[in-house]
């Protein structure tokens, strides 16, 4: 049995995990819910915005700054992709889709593999977030703190966004029903190409906040795409809260195994989705049947 | 066409074995065929999976890696000396292992299927790495594997390394390929076919969808399990990258390049692929883009060649057959002279008597109290009817009033919120529309529910399988058309719908009124007892009201007939009792002299109910 100092400081690694597996998944799960699209592209993207992040700080010192460009990046690669590429298959049938942001996700990494080379770069923790802070029952570096806050606002914006504007009305109406949104004289396939950007650009700054934590690598988004395809399920296809309390539970899951026996942390991941499946096969928040 | 026609298994044997002889000129070695054919070995089951069952599996690396380290660890650890009873074992894991994630994964379809095998692939792969790292080696996987012999002792022969071994991938590939193609090519691989092109009629017309669905699935699964454990065996190693997401992906993009739908496809992509990275790498400059590459064409194949590569042959190959089908069907589709209308009692062939002979006098079905509630909205409020066997009742109102939704709860296609429904004295209800099928009650929808891709004898074939062979048999080995019962039905059902002229041709190039036809065709090839028809007329033309008439009075001499259609002079023609249905409640029902008296049915078509209203 694992010490309780140990288990509180993996229950915060899993808030912290879980917090960026939310912000990962709640973009995933905007764009199914809206467009009807499983974006496997998403992990390539989380990626993209690590490198975003890489780039910006070779040429400033300012974290901040990266993050906004970095941001204003994603949005254009968003808006490209759609426009491009994801617009010509909402009315395929979703295993094309399927295979085409796939596909367009291997050439992202592969061409940021072209342009950097494979080996991992280094992206320094921003001034604001060295060092440790003690937090009376436990020491835990700054950053991974600053992580949880700076999500939580981010959430927080992205929630007032969806269910507190017209646009996020046209957006939610739209996953209802499309078509009707249409009729009523609503432009919907912008409403789509703003959700896809806002995904997409979730994903991007996901992967620019956990850009200091890890190594940063072509390849670091393959386990985040598959980690959040469970959030997801678990929390409902299409939901929002479900994406946010889903990211959460993984979060706490994988963190909590692997303070027992890290072997099994992934593992516990997975077989907690396969027990959902049989129980509760719509997820937490889900409705029968929607995607 | 009685025959399989078996030209590419001929090919293929060709082709293998030139192969050593040819591609070693083109930048190939010994092991890079070997690879491509084990891939390719992967790529069958793969391919009947997602090409002929339509489900895209993400995760075949969790069966791959399966088979591949239970055959590599009975071998490696002296358990089992021999290779073969290693392979077979570990392609038998594989199966067991694909019973189990398919069990959980094909409940779901399109997007959750693909990332549940996704995750499933993942969760195999954490599970090779770290928990189980003592039998697997972890990330160094197991060297060590032993090459296979022939014969026992001294005498045995050793299959080296080289050419020896590319003859032994060589074998088993052709094994598997044989194999597949009677998979594809039997009742059962039919089946498969149907599920694909339309998932909801195929499970209407009585096939258990999800026994198939998990019998292709495992299926696939061996495949990979025996390509897992030969690629140990030809690399003397087994990588523990087999259970790598990559490896799924890989397998993915390989099929859709080469082909999805065709076999041989999933292997021509593996030699593209393989063959790029082997031969690319060499040159310095482009070296490290080899898979950017493959990325943009996969892309590009998908956005707008969706066929791939042996996909784009085959569709060319057959473009005059088919353009020829397409021009006959629009020259003559639309309208026919009248002096073409058969004279149905002369009909040649009739179709195959009811499978049930129920106790004379029990009526053929009957609604007790039927309702269907969507919320507060009441589509259906109580409706009792009974149907008399062999007779043809009819079921009128206006529109909106329920008619279809009763339709669906007479067969179990919608569960009622309220009552039951009895079918020769059976309560059906609760059932589900496949089991209802397998008792005998089928329907033609409203709104056409075809399989748009296949040709008017495929569909018909789907519809007549189900009955005769009954919702879930794995016969994967007998031709599809070598059911001589069933062939008949087939020729029946399409004679008395008058589709024979266009037995061969693709149903989505076919006229209007010829798909009408075709949807009760398919609906009476399932050979029912009750056939229930949601307004067979509509959209025919004059012409073809009157043929199609003809052929309801001629089904329902031998069968119970159910209709629902707003042509009020065929429907007093042809019923012997009218049921009216109004907002979702019984208004009336009696004759058709009866009904065209009744005051209430005259002010419901009329509008001004409310006097008349039942209480």
């Amino acid at each position: 049995m694992p010490s309780l100092p140990l288990l509180l400081s993996q229950a915060f690694n899993g808030l912290a995990l879980g917090s960026m597996l939310a912000l990962v998944s709640s973009g995933l799960t905007i764009i199914l819910g809206t467009l009807g699209v499983l974006n496997f592209a998403h992990g390539a993207l989380f990626m993209l915005g690590a490198y975003a992040a890489y780039v910006t700080l070779q040429g400033s010192d300012s974290f901040l700054l990266a993050l906004l460009v970095g941001s204003v990046f994603m949005l254009l690669v968003g808006v490209l992709m759609e426009r491009i590429l994801v617009r010509l298959f909402y009315s395929r049938p979703p295993e094309d889709q399927i295979l085409v942001t796939f596909g367009a996700g291997i050439v992202l990494v592969e061409a940021v593999r072209a342009i950097f080379g494979g080996n991992s770069q280094r992206v320094p923790v921003p001034s604001w977030g060295e060092g440790i802070t003690q937090l009376g029952f436990l020491i835990y570096p700054t950053y991974r703190l600053e992580l949880i806050g700076i999500i939580t606002v981010t959430l927080g914006v992205l929630w007032v966004v969806l269910y507190r504007t017209s646009i996020g009305l046209v957006v939610r109406a739209g996953i209802e029903d499309a078509g009707m949104v249409g009729i009523l004289g609503i432009n919907v396939r912008r409403a789509f190409l703003l959700v896809f950007a806002i995904g997409v650009v979730a994903a991007g700054f996901a992967g620019m906040l956990y850009a200091p934590i890890v190594s940063v690598t072509p390849d670091m988004g393959g386990s985040f795409l598959v980690e959040s395809f469970v959030v997801i399920v678990i929390g409902g296809l299409g939901s929002f809260p479900g994406a946010v309390l889903g990211g959460l539970i993984a979060g706490e899951i994988i963190s909590i195994t692997s303070a027992f026996d890290s072997a099994y942390s992934e593992v516990m991941l997975y077989a907690v989705m396969a027990l959902l499946l049989v129980v509760r096969p719509q997820g937490l928040f889900g409705t029968e049947g929607r995607v | 066409m009685r025959r399989l026609a078996l030209l590419p298994e001929l090919a293929l044997i060709v082709a293998l074995a030139i192969m050593p002889f040819v591609f070693p000129y083109v930048g190939g070695s010994y092991d890079l065929m070997e690879r491509v054919l084990d891939w390719g070995l992967l790529g069958l089951g793969f391919d009947l999976l997602f090409g002929w069952t339509g489900l895209l599996s993400f995760g075949q690396a969790a069966f791959f890696g399966t088979g591949g380290f239970v055959a590599a660890w009975l071998l490696v650890n002296h358990v089992i000396g021999s290779v073969w009873i290693a392979l077979f074992l570990g392609t038998v894991a594989a199966g067991l292992f694909g019973l189990l994630v398919g069990y959980l994964a094909v409940r779901r379809i399109g997007i959750y299927f693909a990332m549940i095998t996704l995750a499933f692939g993942q969760m195999a792969y954490f599970l090779e790495n770290s928990p189980l790292s003592a039998y697997t080696g972890g990330e160094n996987g197991l060297p060590g594997v032993p090459v296979p012999t022939i014969g026992f002792g001294d005498s045995a022969y050793v299959i080296a390394t080289g050419l020896p071994m590319y003859w032994l991938l060589a074998a088993f590939f052709l094994a598997g390929f044989i194999v597949a193609r009677r998979i594809a090519h039997s009742p059962f691989g039919v089946v498969l076919r149907a599920i694909k092109e339309n998932t909801a009629r195929a499970a209407m017309i009585g096939h258990a969808v999800p026994q198939y669905k998990l019998a292709a699935f495992v299926i696939a699964a061996l495949y990979a399990g025996l390509a897992g454990g030969l690629l140990g065996v030809i690399q003397s190693y087994m990588p523990p990258d087999a259970f790598a997401l990559d490896t799924s992906a890989q397998l993915v993009v390989q099929t859709v390049i080469g082909g999805v739908g065709t076999l041989i496809g999933s292997t021509v992509g593996a030699a593209i692929w393989l063959w790029l990275r082997d031969n690319l790498q060499m040159i310095p400059q482009v070296g490290a883009l080899w898979k950017l590459i493959l990325g943009v064409i996969f892309v590009v194949l998908v956005t707008v060649l969706r066929r791939g590569i042996c996909g784009e042959i085959r569709y060319r190959a057959t473009r005059g057959t088919r353009a020829a089908a397409e021009a006959a069907a629009q020259a003559d589709g639309a309208t026919r002279p009248a002096t073409e209308l058969r004279d149905v009692r002369a009909m040649p062939m009739p179709l195959t008597a009811p499978l049930i002979h129920a106790a004379p006098g029990l009526p053929a079905l009957r609604a007790i109290d039927l309702a269907k509630h969507y919320g507060g909205i009441r589509a259906v409020d109580g409706v009792s009817f009974e149907v008399p066997q062999n007779s043809i009742h009819a079921v009128i109102g206006p529109n909106g009033a329920g008619k279809s939704t009763l339709f669906k709860m007479l067969l179990d296609e919608v569960h009622p919120t309220a009552g039951e429904v009895r079918l020769f004295g059976q309560r059906i209800t609760g059932m589900g529309a496949t089991r209802t099928a397998q008792l005998g009650i089928a329907k033609s929808n409203q709104l056409n529910q075809l399989f748009m891709e296949l040709t008017v004898r495929e569909n018909l074939r789907i519809a007549a399988l189900a009955r005769r062979r009954g919702s879930f048999r794995v016969d994967i080995l007998r031709g599809a058309d070598s059911i001589a019962e069933v062939e008949r039905q087939i020729e029946a059902a399409m004679t008395t719908v008058e589709l024979n002229e266009r037995a061969e041709t693709p149903v989505h190039v076919l006229a209007y009124g010829e798909k009408r036809r075709l949807e009760i065709g398919i609906a009476l090839a399932t050979g029912p007892n009750v056939l229930l028809l949601d307004e067979p007329l509509a959209g025919m033309s004059p012409t073809e009201r009157i043929s199609t008439r003809a052929l309801i009075r001629e089904i329902g001499r031998s069968r119970t007939l159910l209709i629902v259609e707003h042509d009020m002079d065929a429907i007093f023609d042809l019923a012997e009792r009218i049921t009216v249905l109004y907002d979702g409640r019984w208004l009336a029902e009696g004759t058709p002299e009866e009904i065209q008296r009744n005051q209430a049915v005259q002010d419901a078509y009329l509008g001004g109910l409310h006097e008349h209203e039942p209480a």
